[in-house]
């Protein structure tokens, strides 16, 4: 499904990504961990477009995507959140879902219909499966930080994505949340087949859901493979599983 | 829930009766108002709606009235045509410049358009064999509007009153446009686009494609108002395109309220008729200007319309809350 391989970047002589290669199989829920400042959201950038490697190629369903912008990576079957939510504020809730359809699916060129009633079936069952069908008119910068990152997944989904990154998906949660968000994502995961790769600080979580799991250090890959392999990684032990407790 | 009052019906018809009800002196100031409105709503476009601060919108104001005046005059080519020209002429050159501007994002943006506003007023400055230089073009033509003297009830009209019925068709039609473009599913994506541009690329949305879009509309539109100024005007200007002419589009805007539909079109009403008034009384209008500018962005940021508007906003939900939550409402929620 993703085929990264020797990517590496580096800003001002600082190596962020050094030479990481990794897959992920479809339909396989995939983690990143690592310790802050690992490199782990320039990794997501890189694949997602927003930086450009400086080495390195990605393949996305064998397709060579290295260097291409972010909105043709998106329409080409990928999805993603960020780690600082990132929604429309000033628009509801239903808008934001809504105009991910719009512009995924290309409508935007359309300069005379009539954009309310567009996807509206679409945008209400996806908002009905997020838990977010009663909040549909509320403008999103006003919901709780926990409500704004499902917002966040709705629009991310609404993209209609085969594979799906997502960066810290449970970041700033309370523990209730988080599990809830956890719950949320395996169940849309299994229901459309996607395949995921997150990122995330909180072990318990990983371990819970992640079949595979890589592990960064300095922006290096140094470990790779199931969690109880990785869990038993004499090097991940070290350098981030023992730093953390 | 009380009925919509038909806001935008009611201002058409009063817009409509100033020439019936007024003297010589509100119409001119009526068409100045409608003519200058269209210019501050087409710069909305990319301020209010996909968040573009433009410093050179002048330019394709300035656009527009020279291709218009230079057709109508020179060629005597026919009023519409010559004002559909004098549109799509500034759309065109807001494609050219636009091109490089999206390139470029904020301040820096800002600073590249009015740096090629500034190119085109020194054009317009220089090249005297065509726009007359510094003299300008005078006597540019009226459209040849005596067939409106036969029309019942418009027949005791000045040539005046029945340019400004005239550019008030026009630019009702430009307003109903831009309202079903910022009501279409373009329009959506120059509103996430200007919420948040990072995540609008990763819903699948080519921003430079968009903002390049959205420049040339305003162009359009800019360039439409332009050319009516022009006729209005008798005569364009370098002034036309100079800095301080992108400025008045933009307090317009800021004036009545960026966030809102009508707010720029508000703002020019305000900012003509304070112009008016307060002239009349002193001569430090621009000095007035400033006070009103500082205290509308300290007290009131959303402008005149935005400010009504939340307002309206607080007054309605109380009685809602009033006839909708009952005592009994309330004890089961809690």
């Amino acid at each position: 499904m993703l085929e990264v391989r020797g990517l590496s970047k580096s800003f001002n002589g600082f190596t962020a990504v050094d030479r990481v290669s990794l897959s992920v199989k479809r339909g396989e829920i995939a983690a990143m961990i690592g310790p802050n400042g690992a490199g782990k959201s320039t990794l997501f950038n890189l694949i997602t477009g927003h930086l450009q490697p400086d080495e390195g190629q990605i393949l996305l369903e064998g397709r060579d995507i290295t260097g291409a912008p972010p909105h043709r990576i998106c329409k080409m079957g990928m999805g993603r959140s960020f780690q600082r939510t990132n929604i429309f504020p000033k628009l509801t809730v239903f808008e934001n879902v809504q105009a991910a359809f719009i512009s995924n699916r290309g409508r935007g060129r359309n300069f005379w219909a009539r954009s309310a009633d567009l996807y509206r079936a679409e945008t209400n069952a996806l908002l009905g499966s997020l838990g977010l069908r009663d909040q549909a008119e509320v403008t999103a910068g006003e919901l709780s930080h926990g409500a704004r990152k499902q917002v966040e997944l709705g629009i991310a989904l609404a993209c209609d994505p085969e594979i799906l990154l997502l960066d810290e998906p449970t970041a700033g949660m309370s523990a209730a949340e988080t599990h809830e968000t956890i719950r949320l994502l395996e169940t849309v995961a299994a229901e459309r087949r996607l395949t995921l790769l997150f990122t995330e600080h909180d072990m318990e979580v990983v371990f819970s859901i992640a079949q595979r799991i890589g592990v960064l250090h300095q922006g290096r890959l140094i470990a790779e493979g199931k969690p109880e392999v990785v869990q038993r990684d004499p090097n991940v032990r070290r350098v981030y599983l023992g730093e953390r407790r | 829930m009380s009925r919509r009052v038909p806001w935008t019906f009611i201002v058409f018809l009063v817009a409509l009766s100033v020439p019936f009800l007024g003297s010589r002196f509100h119409t001119f100031v009526a068409t100045d108002i409608v003519i200058l409105a269209l210019f501050a709503m087409s710069l909305n476009l990319l301020l209010g709606y996909t968040g573009l601060v433009s410093f050179g919108h002048a330019a394709y104001f300035g656009i527009g009235a020279y291709t218009c005046a230079l057709l109508m005059k020179s060629v005597a080519a026919p009023f519409l045509p010559s004002l559909l020209a004098g549109g799509l002429m500034a759309a065109a050159f807001a494609l050219v410049f636009g091109f490089f501007c999206v390139r470029l994002t904020k301040i820096y943006f800002a600073m590249l358009t009015l740096a090629f506003a500034q190119i085109v007023w020194a054009i317009c400055f220089k090249w005297n064999d065509v726009t007359g230089g510094e003299q300008g073009l005078p006597n540019v033509p009226y459209p040849e509007l005596g067939w409106m003297a036969s029309l019942p009830l418009l027949d005791g009209f000045r040539a005046g009153d029945h340019f400004y019925l005239v550019v008030l068709a026009i630019v009702a039609v430009c307003f109903a446009v831009l309202h079903r473009i910022v009501d279409s599913p373009f329009g959506r994506v120059l509103t996430i686009i200007r919420d948040n541009s990072e995540r609008a690329q990763f819903v699948g949305v080519n921003l430079r494609a968009y903002e390049l879009a959205a420049f040339a509309v305003a162009g359009f539109f800019a360039g439409i108002s332009g050319a009516l100024f022009g006729i209005f005007n008798r005569g364009v200007f370098p002034d036309f395109a100079y800095w301080t002419k992108s400025a008045e589009p933009l307090i317009m805007t800021i004036l009545g309220g960026a966030g809102n539909f009508w707010g720029p079109a508000v703002g020019a009403f305000a900012v003509i008729v304070l112009n008016q008034q307060v002239t009349s009384y002193t001569e430090y209008w621009p000095f007035v200007m400033g006070v009103i500018l500082i205290i509308l962005l300290f007290v009131f940021p959303a402008g005149i319309v935005g400010t009504l508007a939340a307002l309206a906003a607080r007054v309605r939900p109380r009685t809602k809350s009033a006839t909708l939550v009952g005592p009994d409402v309330v004890d089961r929620h809690a």
